[in-house]
């Protein structure tokens, strides 16, 4: 596969996965904001996590100034100088599948393009009192794209560079959510208890459709130490930090060819830490510090698989080309 | 010679449908004035916006890409079809392999010993003095000596039995893509009209253009590597390159995914360099590459050309074919049939005036109301003078430049264009068009039986140019 093909594919799923994960995240903080909550500045601590997570707190401060529930809202779901908003997601996701048409498939390419040309008619009738019905939409069409994909695509390194794409992004986005929901939620781990609490640890779960699987796993009361032991420990619930690792260091097992090691070598480091590592040693080491070092190490995992498989590098020719390689074309 | 008798009768066209007198129904189109027109205006026209919707969704659009989608426009597709007979077709098909034929072999010829001029048929200075020919290419063996493996041919209908080549294309013809959609968004639009009709399918294009590529790798190459080389997704016609590679199931490249070393080219992929044997490139002779050609090309690929000199790759269309379709070499296009066929080109050209001869010019200049006026070298539409159509100082103007560089110009009575009826605002009405046939050399000279219809929108418009508002239809091809 062309590597630029390859760069393309990657981050048309990340794109699409930032678009899901930045409409979960923003729908918990609607639903939280219903809620009651008498402490001071509760309001703007609130409207203010979203902007962390996403990266986008800086531009936002520049732009507006004060955190307030409106703007916030609008800069990170629609505002296309946001180049994190999900209007900028989409349109990147859309712009990446239309440069690899070709490397996708006619279904893939429709619904990514369909979703392009509703979420432009849709724009001017958005506003805070259809919103919720607009992050069900991105959820909705993100599940659908994931669906089309695995029903319709060949299974080869296209399939797989999409996956390592998708599932990066995701595990970037829950150590995200959980880290700053931490910060938010609960400045000490000891301080538990309280109804409102109990909401919030219940919203993040909704962000992250982990609700029923609490309820199924523990049957018992939301405790933070639960929470994020479901969401970076437990290999069996679909957006914890264990279950990404799983798809991304099995993904790039299968991936043809021999430059990767190094991305193989940290994703399997990664991923043997996650299978091994107790909730009660990310809370001893400290879960800020825990979520950080494992930011910094996806990221570098990023870079690596960029640097083996997706970047246009020199033009030498190592000792052993294989002629046989692509042919695709032949029967 | 008196060149306007032979397109007499102008303010009357053929119908495609209702034959010269425009009344009586042509059978090709029974089952369509049966199926199709026979519906409500309302639910043609309902037809026609879902059309557009298929088009939008598939993102079948062309013409200015820049960061807003409102830039993308689409092609306006007309819901009638136009319609061949199976004889009338069959006409057709041959005189379009004899040409593209003819075509071929002389570009041979003026790469190699340049029979032709020698023979006294062609003056060198039209050849070796043309901006298109390219000395370079003297004396390069292709596979197969062809040149112009793709080639478009734009005919237009004036009778029931004369058609004449408006032009050849024989550089980066565009367009199949279209021919390949429109089918597939009527079949979707009006499945009954395919199970009353035997319409010829057309879907097997992209293989043949893949047959044909593969017999096009150099010598040698028993499993070649195919790619197609685009100048990327903001050039107008990047649907159709991508369209077209996943078609085939080749890479879609653009040139900075591939690299030369040692007049092999490669391109960059996940598991390092793999060769490439056969560039189908959708890029012109001049952006191919930087050290060949312009030197500020971003899109090209620094050695290409010297690797495809010495035969390390295959380009199709080959480099150089632009002697061939330029507008003053069309004019002897004829001469080259016989010559290197020795038969009667079935095909006629458009009586045609040089503005380079003297007598030539005289009757052009006092008829310029009457004729059409084109650049040698212009192609999509741009820069003609259509004379009957156009105001007093258009043609005042016109006339000046024609002054200025007569050579640049060839002139040709207005034809009165075929029409077929065409779904526009006021309900079904004649618009005229013209075809555009793919016709793929290699080996053997392959074509589907169709091509893409091209329809002037305007009334009494005879520009068909998608860049001046012309639509396409769906071009039918009937079994026997």
């Amino acid at each position: 596969m062309l590597s630029r093909t390859a760069d393309h594919l990657f981050w048309m799923a990340r794109y699409i996965e930032r678009a899901e994960n930045t409409a979960r995240i923003l729908d918990v903080a609607h639903r939280t904001a219903m809620l009651p909550d008498d402490d001071e500045g509760a309001d703007a601590r609130l409207w203010f996590a979203p902007l962390n997570i996403c990266g986008s707190a800086e531009g936002y401060e520049k732009k507006y100034g004060l955190v307030e529930a409106e703007n916030v809202t609008r800069y990170i779901a629609l505002d296309p100088e946001n180049p994190s908003s999900i209007y900028s997601s989409l349109m990147q996701a859309r712009e990446s599948a239309r440069a690899v048409r070709g490397a996708i498939t006619s279904e893939m390419w429709e619904i990514i393009n369909s979703m392009w040309l509703d979420l432009k008619r849709m724009l001017p009738s958005l506003d805070q009192t259809n919103l919720d019905g607009f992050f069900d939409w991105v959820k909705e069409r993100s599940h659908l794209f994931r669906g089309v994909t695995l029903g319709t695509i060949l299974k080869d390194d296209a399939l797989y560079f999409i996956r390592l794409g998708t599932f990066l992004e995701r595990a970037d986005n829950t150590a995200r959510i959980l880290d700053v929901k931490y910060h938010i939620l609960l400045p000490s781990v000891q301080d538990v208890g309280g109804a409102a609490d109990y909401y919030q640890w219940g919203a993040l779960l909704n962000s992250v459709s982990a609700q029923e699987a609490y309820r199924k796993i523990y049957r018992d009361s939301i405790t933070p130490m639960r929470v994020a032991e479901l969401l970076i420990l437990r290999a069996d619930m679909p957006r914890s930090l264990h279950a990404c690792l799983n798809e991304v260091d099995s993904t790039l097992e299968v991936i043809n060819g021999g430059t990767g090691r190094e991305a193989r070598r940290l994703a399997g480091e990664l991923h043997a830490a996650l299978h091994f590592t107790r909730i009660e040693d990310v809370f001893a080491y400290g879960l800020h510090e825990y979520l950080t070092d494992f930011l910094a190490r996806t990221h570098q995992l990023s870079n690596e698989i960029h640097d083996a498989y997706l970047s246009l590098k020199d033009d030498k020719i190592p000792g052993g080309i294989r002629p046989d390689r692509f042919q695709l074309q032949l029967q | 010679m008196d060149k306007t008798n032979e397109t007499a009768n102008q303010a009357r066209a053929f119908d495609e449908m209702y034959g010269m007198d425009g009344t009586s129904l042509r059978h090709q189109y029974t089952d369509v004035a049966r199926h199709l027109l026979s519906l409500s205006l309302e639910s043609l026209g309902q037809k026609q916006r879902d059309a557009e919707l298929l088009f939008r969704r598939m993102g079948i659009t062309f013409a200015v890409y820049g960061a807003a989608a409102d830039e993308e426009r689409l092609i306006p597709f007309d819901v009638v079809p136009r319609v061949f007979g199976a004889a009338e077709w069959q006409r057709l098909e041959l005189g379009l392999k004899q040409r593209v034929r003819a075509l071929n072999m002389f570009l041979h010829d003026i790469y190699h010993d340049q029979e032709i001029i020698k023979a006294g048929i062609i003056p060198a200075a039209q050849v070796l003095g043309n901006s298109m020919y390219r000395p370079e290419m003297q004396g390069v063996d292709l596979p197969n000596q062809v040149y112009a493996q793709i080639a478009g041919i734009d005919l237009v209908r004036v009778s029931e039995n004369d058609f004449y080549v408006l032009e050849d294309n024989l550089r980066t013809p565009s367009g199949v893509s279209y021919m390949l959609e429109n089918r597939n968004t009527m079949m979707r639009l009006f499945p009954n009209l395919f199970t009353h009709h035997t319409v010829r399918p057309v879907a097997h294009y992209p293989q043949l253009l893949l047959e044909t590529l593969r017999e096009s790798a150099p010598a040698h190459v028993e499993n070649p590597v195919i790619v197609v080389l685009t100048p990327g997704a903001f050039n107008s016609a990047y649907f159709e390159h991508a369209f077209l590679a996943s078609q085939m199931g080749v890479e879609l490249v653009e040139g900075k995914d591939l690299f030369v070393n040692d007049h092999k080219v490669y391109m960059r992929t996940t598991q390092g360099p793999q060769q490439v044997h056969v560039i189908y490139r959708r890029v012109d002779d001049d952006y191919l590459d930087p050290l060949a050609f312009k030197p500020d090309s971003m899109l090209g690929v620094p050695g290409l050309f010297d690797a495809y000199r010495h035969g390390g790759v295959a380009l199709t269309n080959g480099v150089g074919t632009g002697i061939a379709d330029d507008k003053s070499t069309y004019l002897f296009v004829p001469m080259m049939i016989e010559f290197y066929l020795g038969e009667k080109p079935l095909l006629s050209n458009v009586p045609t005036w040089r503005l380079d001869q003297a007598e030539d010019l005289k009757y052009v200049l006092a008829h310029l109301p009457e004729l059409v006026v084109k650049e040698v070298q212009g192609s999509g539409g741009y820069g003609m003078l259509v004379g009957p159509t156009s105001t007093p100082a258009e043609i005042k103007a016109y006339r000046e430049r024609i002054r200025q560089n007569p050579a640049g110009f060839i002139a040709q009575p207005t034809l009165a264009l075929s029409t077929c009826p065409t779904l526009v605002e006021a309900g079904v009405a004649p618009r005229h068009v013209d075809l555009r046939p793919f016709v793929l050399s290699g080996k053997e000279i392959r074509l589907a039986p169709g091509g893409l219809t091209r329809v002037a929108l305007a009334e009494g418009s005879l520009v068909v140019n998608s860049s001046q508002g012309g639509g396409t239809k769906d071009t039918w091809v009937l079994e026997d």
